[in-house]
């Protein structure tokens, strides 16, 4: 069925160019305001980055980084409506206009950047590409993988990164490509592959997964660089703005020390970064077309950046990931953003 | 032969009066027409992803693919590019549609002779089969065959081995692969002479038997010359042929030839499936041929196989052949359902991957369309020709 969807997502695209006038009508952030809520696309379920529970419910660092977008625009970061899309589905659904914003654990590359009529607006994950085995196969290094079968999922990044890989080592491999996380995991735990490869955080997601999660490693190689992030659609300057600001908003709001249990009292502060992010003085909110109150709402309502990944990926979750590249700047990190000025 | 019959003369009819003039011309303005919008559509739709930043045009088959496909019928790796892996996909979506084809209408005919059967069991065994077959959707039926049935079969180090040679496990069914050396090619000219022969024996014991009604032999002879004569020329060339075996080496089998389960799950799926229905058409097809057929080849003293078919199938086949037709068409779109479990047809490599890692979408969705309106349009062709044989001669 999946297929369907993707052909259909397809036909929309062809079916949207062919009647787009030239300039279209509406801006993205008008047409938001007037629907009442942000679209955003997401996985179909990968805990720790967007993951429905059994009411419905989503969670994770992907789906904080949409709320912080609804609670920049409406103050309310519960305006948001999720689509599910698989890894081949998201691009296509973004640039037919069925989404807003897509956040989906997307690697930014330059083809996607640049030919797809896409803009990549921040990264809100650094990661890069593992392997996951199952312990009884007696592998650790991924040098050691020759010959092996691989379930990945199609329409990743992680399809070339593994043939440039096992290309430039001299090795052979399998592929079995998947549509959907939920058959890769499949594939991998009844034993048609002897690797799932993908990116390392989402390896320690889906491991969290399986039965027995103590029966398989995640192998220490880091075979490639994937930073993650939010998309937009090319050609809407006001929108691209708008939710790239949100999440280094998020960002800097760590750095200055600034949570969602003290935002309030912040609010006093006298220190004039922390007054131009939360609207106390300024007109930051006014450039973006936005509330003055813009940068409050977002910590108010989904926290500071550090909070955000700490309650979906982090050292106490099922994920267990430390901060590693995604620690600030200041504590080794490489998670910087431009000043609020 | 009546004169008073044809139209005054036309001499001085302006061309646009004529009918004949007049419906061919509007036919070739709507023609035009339908081509202009064609035309604009996609001139439009290629301008307006342009202007919105998204690349077009077909230059991208050019460029390497860069990744791995599991299964290709013709050399392919990595390093080629986006357009073989049209080939790649399209080879392996026609694979599993001719397999298909050729085990659904086998399968289909002998359920849907035996619906017919006088053996009480063996007909309700096969109204059983029908009708739980065609009335549980083929995607499940595919998830059956690949992660019920296929992937209960042993792991790598526990594979079944027949005798050393043949291997299976949940990866695959591993085969000895020919290797042929030179001087393979005698073996092959004298198969094309043996076929030649047959085909010649064929036609000279039937106009024999016409002719003074003496039978020959030939399935006996034929199959003797067939063996016979490459058979010689093996063993005069030396056997020029050799097999390779597969063999464990590190995580998998390598060497031989390689039946992945994706494909296996997808063949048994398509074919009964397929032939859930085809034999409806059978059985439907044989009833439709009167009984008076049955009762006179009996009266004639024929066996009821002989009468089955020589008499009734015959004269079947023309019922059957146009929703047959239909059938095989359904079977290679269906194929398409590949990639839910990752065997890499048309869909699966092309319009997935392919599609994703260029993202050139309204692209690879029109080749990927045409190549099945094609498909469709050859079986179509092929099955009206074949229809136009069986058909009733009317004399
Ligand atoms: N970062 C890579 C991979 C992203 C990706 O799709 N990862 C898979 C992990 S196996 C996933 O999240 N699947 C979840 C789903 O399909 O719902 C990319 O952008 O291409």
């Amino acid at each position: 069925m999946k297929k369907i969807i993707s052909f259909a997502a397809a036909a929309t695209l062809a079916g949207g160019m062919l009647a787009a006038g030239s300039a279209s009508a509406a801006t993205t952030l008008e047409s938001v305001k007037e629907r009442g809520n942000l679209k955003c696309g997401v996985t179909s379920g990968l805990p720790g980055f967007s993951q429905p529970d059994d009411k419905g419910n989503w969670t994770g660092i992907d789906v904080d980084t949409c709320r912080a977008i609804a609670a920049a625009i409406f103050g309310d970061g519960s305006k948001v409506e999720f689509t599910p899309l698989t890894a081949k589905e998201r691009l296509t659904a973004l640039q037919s206009g069925e989404i807003d914003v897509l956040s989906r654990n997307t690697t930014w590359t330059l083809t996607r950047d640049v030919s797809l009529g896409l803009n990549f607006t921040g990264t809100n994950y650094y990661d890069g590409q593992g392997f996951l085995v199952r312990k009884d196969i007696g592998v650790d290094d991924a040098k050691q993988l020759d010959g092996a079968t691989v379930c990945i999922q199609a329409g990743t990044t992680t399809e070339l990164n593994l043939a440039d890989y096992f290309r430039s080592n001299d090795m052979s491999f399998k592929p079995i490509v998947f549509d959907t996380s939920e058959q890769t995991v499949q594939g991998f735990s009844s034993d048609r592959c002897d690797v799932l490869t993908s990116d390392r955080s989402q390896l320690a997601a889906l491991r969290s997964k399986l039965d027995d999660p103590d029966s398989a490693v995640i192998l220490p190689n880091i075979i490639s660089k994937e930073p993650l992030g939010p998309v937009v659609r090319q050609g809407d300057d006001q929108w691209f703005n708008i939710v790239k600001w949100s999440l280094f908003t998020q960002i800097n709001a760590e750095e200055l020390g600034i949570t969602q249990d003290n935002v309030d009292e912040m609010k006093k502060s006298e220190n004039p970064e922390i007054q131009r992010l939360l609207g106390t003085s300024g007109d930051m909110g006014e450039k973006l077309g936005l509330s003055a109150d813009y940068g409050y709402r977002i910590v108010e309502q989904v926290g500071n950046y550090g909070e955000m990944y700490d309650r979906n990926v982090g050292p106490d979750t099922p994920l267990g990931l430390e901060r590693g590249l995604n620690a600030l700047w200041t504590d080794g990190g490489i998670m910087y953003a431009p000043p609020v000025r | 032969m009546n004169d008073s019959d044809t139209p005054p003369a036309t001499a001085q009819r302006r061309p646009w009066n004529d009918p004949k003039v007049r419906s061919l011309a509007f036919q070739i303005i709507a023609i035009l027409a339908v081509g202009w919008a064609g035309w604009s559509l996609l001139q439009n739709t290629f301008e307006n992803m342009e202007s919105r930043g998204i690349s077009t045009g077909f230059g991208f088959l050019d460029e390497s693919a860069g990744f791995g496909i599991i299964m290709s019928l013709i050399p392919y790796d990595a390093t080629m590019s986006y357009g073989r892996t049209f080939w790649v996909g399209l080879l392996n979506t026609l694979l599993v549609s001719a397999m298909g084809v050729v085990a659904a209408t086998i399968i289909g005919f002998i359920v849907g002779i035996a619906r017919l059967s006088s053996n009480w069991v063996v007909a309700k065994l096969a109204l059983v089969f029908v009708e739980t077959i065609r009335n549980i959707p083929l995607l499940l039926q595919i998830f059956f065959w690949y992660f019920a049935v296929l992937r209960n079969l042993p792991s790598t180090r526990q594979s079944v081995d027949v005798g050393g040679v043949f291997f299976l496990n949940n990866r695959g069914l591993y085969l000895p692969e020919p290797l042929t050396e030179s001087g393979f090619g005698w073996v092959l000219a004298s198969l094309a002479i043996a076929v030649a022969l047959v085909v010649g024996i064929k036609r000279w014991a039937r106009k024999r038997q016409l002719k003074t009604g003496q039978l020959f032999p030939t399935f006996r002879v034929s199959l003797a010359i067939l063996i016979a004569l490459p058979g010689l020329a093996f063993l005069i060339t030396g056997t020029p042929l050799t097999w390779e075996l597969a063999e464990l080496k590190g995580f998998n089998f390598v060497g031989g030839i390689t039946i992945i389960p994706e494909l296996a799950a997808l063949w048994f799926a398509l074919s009964i499936y397929t032939a859930s229905f085809i034999a409806e058409i059978v059985r439907s097809g044989i009833l439709a041929v009167s009984k008076g057929q049955t009762e006179a080849a009996q009266a004639l003293g024929l066996q009821p196989g002989t009468i089955m078919r020589l008499v009734v199938i015959p004269q079947a086949m023309r019922v059957i052949v146009p929703p047959l037709t239909s059938q095989y068409l359904n079977l290679v779109k269906n194929s398409s359902l590949a990639t839910a479990i990752g065997y890499p047809d048309l869909v699966g490599v092309f319009m997935g991957t392919t599609l994703n890692q260029t993202g050139q979408a309204v692209e690879v969705v029109a080749i990927t369309m045409a190549v099945y309106l094609t498909i469709s349009l050859l079986i179509s062709l092929l099955m009206n020709i074949y229809n136009r044989k069986v058909a009733l001669q009317e004399r």
